[in-house]
């Protein structure tokens, strides 16, 4: 062979191997119709505790029966939208997948997802905030949740003589700021308390559009999800927004904390922690009984805190339906519900399993954050357009903080969010 | 013909200057021809994939209302998208924002780095410790670059404490909005500065050390010098800089989005920013599409004109000598 016609079939394979993989790195991911075994996608590559107990699942369905064989796949949380959203582009699915609660809406209303209505029964044991629908039908469910709640110590609340307040009787508005105003003045602290506001991103709705809530207004009207005008900038709504502006403009919080709220409360730089049910262990090693969770406030609709983590589903393209299915109805049973959350320090989302995890039995001492979780989980909006509210609120929320005038920012985002709602003619 | 040469050999000298194509050499360039096309393949491929189809695209979604995540395609909307994003506020900070932070670090930087470079490129001792200390920024990376002067700039921050040793109290540099884009430029210069020293380095090694050493026979001082030896002997490399800030500087993003999140109050909101939290946050591709037509078209704008002012430059000089 002559070297020129050689060099050119070497450079034409190369070319066309490389575009072969580019087609494997596609296909690859499936395969589920002809080879008989479903494939399960999960986000939590690197979390190897609440892997390594999916697995465990996996392992037991399969070894439970002979029809269905799952074969699990784990992809690093960073990539693991993208490669769904990549994946429903091209109509490569895996039959079982798992999803970030507030996206389930959004999913299943972009056709990615199938329901799974044949598992109500069983879903009717779980906590609400754990199970994902859309238009009245169930898409998914989840193993845990987790809650909000205010961290402080006794001896500090003791000491300033503020009540300690209980899940039936939480802190009023005028308590907790006047609780702060004590604090502060104690000169003690560099900010009396820390509401982790220097996190990004869905942590801005998950912990602070609660407290919108609580005080009456919403992120959209839940009745249509057409618009969010009169619930994210009426009379209620600017309530919130003068209020939450309030605690960092009377020095009560920073406009940006410390990257560690944790180490920070534990170090004694603030005084009361705004933070989730996974900040309890660190918490109670450094303080013992001596640390308090306590419910959320109430601005007036009594506390509310965010719910929905991550759930399970079935995608609609999905080659074996009855296999999803029987997996998801085997993978729902209590005691894999407590060992998922067991391995992850999250609140099981059955009763039944909540007996079955240290600390979360009844008077078990977790068992106050599935209390608030069950009083108190608000999930947010079930609409497709969530991922535009996320964002419309975090970026007016940031703002409120940076000194905004409260009702020119809702206004704004009123109008942004309706402008989206509209555009895509999303219901709820 | 021979086996082992990839190329034909080249004609022999009769050959050229007979009337008419010779066999031989028509199948020569044939060939030449079709194995520069083999080998231009693979990078067409890459180049068509991963830049003209995307450039395509941005057009083409530029007047859609794709999502990202959507059962329905995206639907011809005309110029709706640019109406929207001209009546935005955001646009518009984003836009001043650009140019701010454009028209401040492109003379700012490149001046720093030059004067950095002329320190370095003295035959003292340690001067490879010190190109080496001002280089570092630039092989660190941004993301890490960016956290770490978060920390700086905090309210009680390195920076803030040392300001209070001279009696100054240092403003929240990330949370007030009068500082914060002021901030992020300085961090930025930093960071990047040692990249365009080396280049200007290069540029001053390329200079004949006969040319200094002809001056200062004529007397010339050391600020002579540089005027008239130094500074016309780095003007291709003075073109070169400059064309590589603008563009380095139009694309802030990554300090932006670690930083700041484009706030507070919309104080460090850039074109790329916005395109990006549009685009993957909100999951309007159609919208996203848009404002990056609208910053591919600045961009475009800014370097033909620079394109055009340093040609005319070059030729008259050309013509000049």
């Amino acid at each position: 062979m002559k070297k020129s016609t050689r060099v050119a079939a070497v450079s034409v394979m190369t070319a066309a191997a490389l575009l072969g993989l580019a087609g494997c790195a596609k296909g690859g991911a499936s395969g589920d119709a002809a080879s008989g075994t479903i494939t399960l996608w999960t986000h939590n590559a690197g979390n190897e505790a609440e892997l390594a107990a999916i697995q465990k699942i996996v392992d037991d369905f399969n070894a439970s029966q002979e029809g269905h064989t799952v074969s699990l796949q784990a992809f690093p949380q960073e990539s693991y939208n993208e490669s769904v959203t990549a994946a429903a582009a091209s109509k490569k699915l895996p039959c079982i997948l798992d999803i970030d609660g507030p996206n389930v809406p959004s999913w299943a209303w972009a056709g990615y997802l199938a329901p799974i209505d044949e598992l109500t029964d069983r879903l009717a044991d779980f906590l609400p905030s754990t199970v994902g629908t859309y238009e009245d039908k169930t898409y998914s469910y989840g193993f845990y949740d987790v809650a909000l709640t205010m961290v402080t110590r006794k001896s500090t609340l003791d000491d300033n003589g503020i009540r300690v307040p209980t899940p039936d009787k939480p802190w009023t508005k005028d308590e907790f700021d006047h609780a702060l105003e004590t604090l502060k003045a104690t000169g003690s602290y560099a900010y009396p308390a820390d509401f982790a506001t220097s996190s990004t991103g869905e942590w801005y709705p998950y912990a602070y559009s609660p407290f919108l809530q609580s005080a009456g207004g919403d992120l959209i009207d839940r009745t249509t999800y057409e618009s969010a005008d009169g619930v994210l900038n009426g009379p209620e709504a600017l309530e919130w927004a003068n209020w939450f502006q309030g605690l960092v403009s009377n020095g009560y919080i920073a406009a940006k904390s410390g990257t560690d709220q944790t180490a920070d409360f534990i170090n004694g730089k603030t005084a009361i922690m705004y933070a989730g049910s996974w900040a309890a262990e660190k918490v109670r090693d450094a303080f013992g009984d001596d640390a308090l969770f306590l419910p959320s406030v109430d601005l007036g609709q009594g506390p509310k805190i965010g719910g929905g983590s991550w759930q399970w589903g079935m995608s609609s393209g999905c080659s074996d339906p009855e296999g999803a299915l029987a997996y998801l109805e085997f993978a729902a049973q209590d005691e894999y519900v407590a060992s998922v959350s067991e391995a992850t320090g999250t609140i099981p989302a059955t009763d039944a399993a909540a007996e079955l995890v240290p600390g979360y039995e009844p008077g078990g001492v977790n068992d106050v954050f599935r209390q608030f979780s069950k009083a108190n989980a608000v999930v947010r909006p079930v609409t497709p357009g969530y991922p535009f509210i996320s964002s419309a609120f975090a970026e007016a929320t940031q703002q409120l903080l940076d000194g905004a005038d409260p009702q020119k920012t809702l206004d704004q985002a009123v109008k942004d969010i309706d402008a989206n709602q509209k555009q895509n003619a999303y219901q709820g | 013909m021979s086996s082992t040469t990839l190329s034909p050999p080249l004609a022999e000298p009769g050959e050229a200057t007979r009337p008419g194509p010779s066999k031989g050499r028509r199948r020569g360039r044939g060939k030449e021809s079709a194995t520069a096309l083999v080998m231009f393949l693979p990078a067409a491929v890459l180049i068509l994939t991963f830049l003209i189809i995307p450039i395509i695209l941005t057009f083409i979604l530029a007047f859609t209302n794709t999502r990202l995540i959507s059962p329905e395609p995206g639907r011809f909307i005309g110029l709706e998208n640019f109406s929207n994003l001209f009546t935005d506020d955001t646009f518009w900070a984003s836009l001043r924002n650009t140019i701010i932070f454009t028209v401040v670090i492109v003379p700012v930087q490149s001046a720093i780095a030059l004067g950095v470079a002329l320190l370095v490129n003295t035959r003292t001792r340690g001067t490879t410790f010190f190109r080496t200390v001002y280089f570092l920024p630039v092989v660190t990376s941004i993301v890490v670059v960016s956290m770490l002067w978060m920390f700086m700039y905090q309210k009680d921050g390195l920076i803030n404490t040392m300001l209070a040793r001279i009696g100054i109290a240092g403003p929240d540099w990330l949370g007030d909005p009068n500082w914060s884009l002021f901030a992020i430029i300085v961090m930025s210069i930093w960071q990047a500065m040692g990249f365009h020293m080396i280049i200007w380095l290069s540029g001053l090694q390329t200079i004949p050390a006969e040319l200094y050493e002809a001056a200062s026979l004529d007397g010339a001082t050391r600020w002579q010098q540089f005027v008239h030896v130094t500074w016309p002997g780095l003007r291709p490399t003075a073109i070169f800089i400059l064309i590589t800030i603008t563009i380095a500087a139009f694309g802030l993003f990554s300090q932006v989005n670690i930083m700041t999140q484009g706030g507070p109050l919309g104080s460090t909101t850039t074109l790329v920013f916005m395109a990006v939290r549009s685009g993957f946050e909100r999951q309007q591709t159609g919208y996203a599409s848009a404002i990056s037509l609208v910053f591919f078209v600045l961009v475009l704008i800014v370097t033909v004109i620079q394109m055009l002012l340093t040609r005319e430059k070059s030729e008259k000089k050309g013509a000049r000598s």
